[in-house]
């Protein structure tokens, strides 16, 4: 064994290559490891594993780790960790560790490499099936190695074979439906405490099997005693597996059991040179079997055995250390004090359940075993190994602890992490709680960094002595993924940074980065918000873009809309049943307007759609909406209208769109495409047109989001870069302004315009928002029928209005709740009346201005109401050119 | 994650679908229905324990919509079917 120095609490350590952090500083005389986070008590190291309750430690080496059991770390050379009481700190550095994923399909998933774990994945490997088997711990072979057991041979034989995956360190933290877990894999901690950047740090397993075979083992249970919190209190087979290790801090021990593996480690303490000096068990009678196997080799090697006492008490020195237990006996009157150095606890064993749980699977307490056992009755999934109740000859009692007078319970800890007690217990009880699942929302028992590992059963046990029921009377015991903290990185594995989500941009996006414009995320897309002039703030560009849209020209990448070119014989008759007006009598080569409704009459998207041709449309959607009106058109036409001929397809992605926006629009698409007849009378509203554009084949169609005379020109994506830079260069005499969404937002609102999702939460009907005009009275549409319904119908719904704040400057904000002018300035609760779904300075109106939605508000016009301490004044939802004639420049 | 049998793809995870509610839920002629009956088809559905027949669209895979039986309680998968066929037997 190479030896490794360490750092623990600023204090240089050398422990032995392989050693856990907890094994080197019980090694180095460390007993008293850290303080409990609530009650200030003393604490050690209890267990050996993940179940670990006292002894967290931070590990401020490598990546870093704010909060991990020193029983799970593998100490190296250069490690750096301190002790915690409770609470951890993330470092406040970045990690660049590498994480990554693999995902692997099998035929059986086994979790855990004990015996049992082993010999199932060698049935299954040799018939052939492929297997994985997933262990948590740094070495093969669980509970039986760490007991010093020969691992039969030909099970590690068969790890080795072509079929068989075999991974340590790798924790399976959940399990779902259809045989598909995830795990992590640790893969260079234990290697290095420096930073790893070229070999994933944490490898994420997605895994589907055919089979899953839980082999998860168990853990050994504490008992609760007054003061059984003491540094120097281990569990039995914790305490015999360190000094096993090489831990020399104990030369004396006393083990209070309540089954036969007290016995086997009492053994093994003795054979390592403690000297031990009882064993306590709360039997009185054992059977013959347990008699020969247990009790009759304790008692050849002359150690003392106390049968049907139990532990009651402890002592500590005046660091809180274990000096003594308390022994009695209520039966016999024995009440002894017994000096040790360690304390070793054998409270039964607790199978991890966890991932059966999971997936739905009830653990059921078996009396016999002292214990909640899983036996599935899912086909794919087995239990085997202690999990399934394979308990050989342990023959424990059903004890969770002795009596205790209200002092002692006080100090008798039943979740040390949470520093909760039997006294907390009691009081909950008190209070009328039975259901472990209120007595842990009471209590916090189970909710600490281990998830209830050791106080889970016991909790369930000590309340079950107290309202005189059993165990899985209480409830039932119900976990959740993950098994153990998993760092966030290991989940995110790559998808890091500019890798978190895709990122979607138009052609003309370079343009827009090189002109310094901040971007807006909408959806996936970035667009550009406005485009700044050297010192101007977001109101100023606004204000300036704004002036040139009403009064020059402004131009605006219009590519992010979603665009679905829609085929085939029956597109009309389709679209006229998508959209609440009619769309199989608009003329090819014109485009319409619609609104989309969900069979409940809600309005649900919007957008501009064009007759290409007689069988041939495209429609646009909105920025955001594009995938989901996408499955919407597929699901009618898939399961309503297969009969209907018609075809979609996405061709967001293809097209390049620029508007070109304002009274001086003409005169520049004029300088663009000089063929082109551009007249009022040559080019009418909502009309199409094919021309070049600088040169490049284009569709103009003329439609308005502003309200102003306006053109869009789509071109091939291919080309939207080029066509950008040609508007710039031969706009520039026209001073062409290029905006962003801001100004955009401002311009439609001006205008009255809804944008679906700002206007619209999914309970809006077209009436509400005051488009009766475009719902069609002839035809049937999807969510028509919904209309008459008596809710949808009522004329007092919730309807969009316009808001002119007393304030001209002030801007109210977007979501704002307001009331009638009554309540102005007044004290909550107030009754309110509506809420603000946009809101704006208007440089064209020189003023704020709002739109709303307000409960029966077209009534409500000329009405004033109060936001808080501002007034406003209700309008029509429409502020420039009401009369429309702007549009035509 | 569920693992789900698209009958055109073969099995895949759910994260490439969409859930559509319940299957056999069938449009009434909207000028013709009471308000009772388009009422339950606008907003009433089946949340049975047990198998339940429902719509599933492979969105990232080839975006066809089918119906499957599906248990609630086990999530185990019976039989697809594809629209406008016949309804297979509900599993036992």
């Amino acid at each position: 064994m190479s030896n490794v120095t360490f750092k623990f609490d600023g204090v240089d350590y050398v422990g032995q290559a392989g050693d856990s952090l907890a094994t080197a500083l019980l090694r180095n005389g460390v007993l008293h490891f850290t303080d409990s986070t609530y009650r200030d008590r003393p604490r050690g190291i209890m267990s050996l594993w993940v179940d670990e309750p006292n002894a967290l430690v931070n590990v401020d080496s490598g990546a870093g780790e704010p909060m991990v059991p020193a029983t799970t770390v593998e100490i190296t050379e250069g490690l750096v960790a301190r002790s915690l009481a409770g609470i951890g700190d993330l470092p406040d550095t970045r990690d660049i560790s590498r994480y990554d994923r693999a995902y692997r399909h099998a035929d059986v998933l086994v979790v855990g490499a004990g015996l049992a774990g082993l010999t199932e994945a060698k049935k299954y490997a040799d018939k052939g099936k492929t297997v994985i088997i997933m262990d948590d711990q740094p070495e093969v072979g669980g509970h039986a190695k760490q007991c010093g057991e020969v691992i039969p041979p030909e099970l590690l034989a068969s790890l080795a074979l072509e079929n068989v995956t075999h991974l340590q360190r790798t924790t399976v933290i959940g399990t779902y439906d259809q045989g598909y877990a995830v795990a992590v894999e640790r893969r260079t901690d234990h290697v290095s405490s420096k930073v790893s950047t070229d070999v994933a740090r944490i490898r994420t397993w997605h895994v589907r099997a055919k089979h899953t075979v839980l082999a998860t083992g168990a853990f050994q249970r504490p008992l609760v005693f007054a003061n059984n919190d003491r540094p120097g209190i281990m569990l039995s087979h914790t305490a015999a597996t360190y000094v096993e290790r090489g831990v020399s801090k104990f030369k004396t021990a006393v083990v209070v059991t309540v089954d036969n593996q007290g016995y086997t480690d009492a053994i093994r303490l003795h054979k390592s040179g403690v000297r031990v000096l009882a064993i306590i068990d709360i039997r009185k009678k054992l059977s013959k079997a347990s008699s020969k196997s247990a009790r009759k080799p304790a008692e050849k090697l002359g150690i003392r055995i106390l049968k049907g006492a139990t532990a009651l008490d402890t002592n500590g020195n005046l660091e809180g250390i274990l000096s003594s237990v308390v022994v009695t006996d209520p039966k016999s009157g024995l009440n002894e004090t017994i000096s040790t150095d360690l304390l070793a606890i054998s409270g039964g064993w607790t199978p991890t359940v966890h991932l059966a749980t999971y997936i739905g699977i009830k653990p059921t307490w078996s009396n016999k075993r002292a214990a909640f056992i899983v036996r599935s009755k899912v086909k794919s999934i087995s239990t085997v190994g202690m999990l399934a109740g394979d308990f050989v000859g342990l023959e424990p009692a059903v004890y969770f602890g002795p009596e205790l007078d209200e002092t002692q319970a006080l100090v008798a800890f039943v979740d040390h992490q949470r520093d909760a007690t039997l006294r907390d217990l009691r009081r909950a009880v008190g209070a009328g709680m039975v259901s472990i699942e209120h007595v842990k929302r009471y209590t916090a028992i189970g909710t600490a960094h281990d998830q209830g590992k050791t106080s889970g059963t016991l909790t369930m046990g000590l309340i079950g002595n107290l309202v005189g029921l059993a165990p899985d009377e209480i409830g039932s015991l119900t976990f959740r993924p993950p098994y153990i903290a998993v760092p966030f990185a290991a989940l995110a594995g790559r998808e890091r940074g500019l890798h978190t989500e895709p990122i979607r941009t138009t052609s003309i996006h370079p343009w827009h980065v090189a002109a310094g414009a901040p971007m807006e995320d909408v959806g996936q897309w970035k667009r550009p918000w406005f485009f700044p002039k050297p010192g101007e703030d977001l109101h100023a560009a606004v204000l300036r873009e704004c002036r040139a849209a009403r009064n020059g020209v402004a131009v605006m990448d219009a590519s992010t809309l979603g665009k679905i070119d829609i085929q085939g014989k029956d597109a009309g008759e389709f679209l006229d049943q998508i959209y609440t007006n009619m769309f199989s009598t608009l003329k090819v080569g014109m485009s319409r307007y619609g609104l989309m409704c969900g069979v409940d009459g809600m309005v649900f998207d919007d957008g501009v759609t064009t007759r290409l041709g007689e069988n041939h449309w495209l429609m646009t959607t909105t920025t955001g909406g594009a995938a989901k009106v996408m499955d919407w058109l597929e699901e009618w036409l898939q399961t309503e209208w297969p009969h209907l001929e018609v075809f979609c397809t996405s061709v967001t992605e293809q097209i390049a769109t620029v508007a070109i926006v304002g009274p001086k629009s003409r005169d520049l698409l004029a300088m663009l495409s000089p063929g082109l007849d551009v007249s009022k009378e040559g080019f009418a509203f909502m009309e199409n047109k094919y021309a070049d554009v600088a040169g490049i084949p284009a569709r103009i169609a003329r439609i308005s989001f502003s309200g102003e005379l306006a053109y869009e020109i789509n071109v091939s994506a291919w080309y939207g870069l080029e066509l950008w830079n040609k508007v710039m260069e031969l706009g520039a005499p026209l001073d062409v302004t290029p905006y962003g969404t801001e100004s955009l937002h401002v311009l439609r609102a001006e205008k009255g315009f809804v944008i679906v999702g700002q206007e619209t939460d999914g309970t809006q009907t077209p009436d509400d928002l005051g488009m009766d005009w475009i719902v069609s009275k002839k035809k049937d549409f999807i969510g028509k029928r919904s209309f008459s319904r008596s809710d949808t119908s009522r004329p007092d719904r919730h309807q969009l209005v316009g808001l002119l704040p007393d304030t001209s400057e002030y801007v109210i904000p977007e979501g704002a709740y307001f009331s009638e002018e009554q309540h102005k300035g007044a004290k909550p609760p107030i009754p309110h009346i509506g809420y603000v779904t946009s809101s704006y300075f208007s440089g064209e109106l020189n003023r704020s201005f709002a739109m709303a939605l307000v409960h029966n508000g077209r009534a409500r016009i000329g009405e004033r109401v109060a936001i808080g301490t501002e007034t406003a004044v209700i309008t029509e939802p429409i502020f420039v050119d009401k009369e429309n004639v702007r549009r035509d420049g | 994650m569920l693992n789900i049998p698209c009958p055109y793809c073969g099995p895949r995870d759910e994260t490439e679908f969409h859930y559509g509610a319940g299957a056999n839920i069938f449009y009434p002629e909207p000028a013709s229905a009471t308000d009772e009956e388009w009422s339950k088809f606008v907003f009433i559905r089946e949340n049975p324990k047990g198998w339940h027949a429902e719509r599933w669209v492979h969105s990232a895979g080839c975006r066809r919509w089918f119906n499957v039986w599906r248990n609630t309680i086990t999530h185990e998968f019976g039989p697809t079917y594809k629209p406008f066929t016949d309804q297979p037997k509900r599993p036992a």
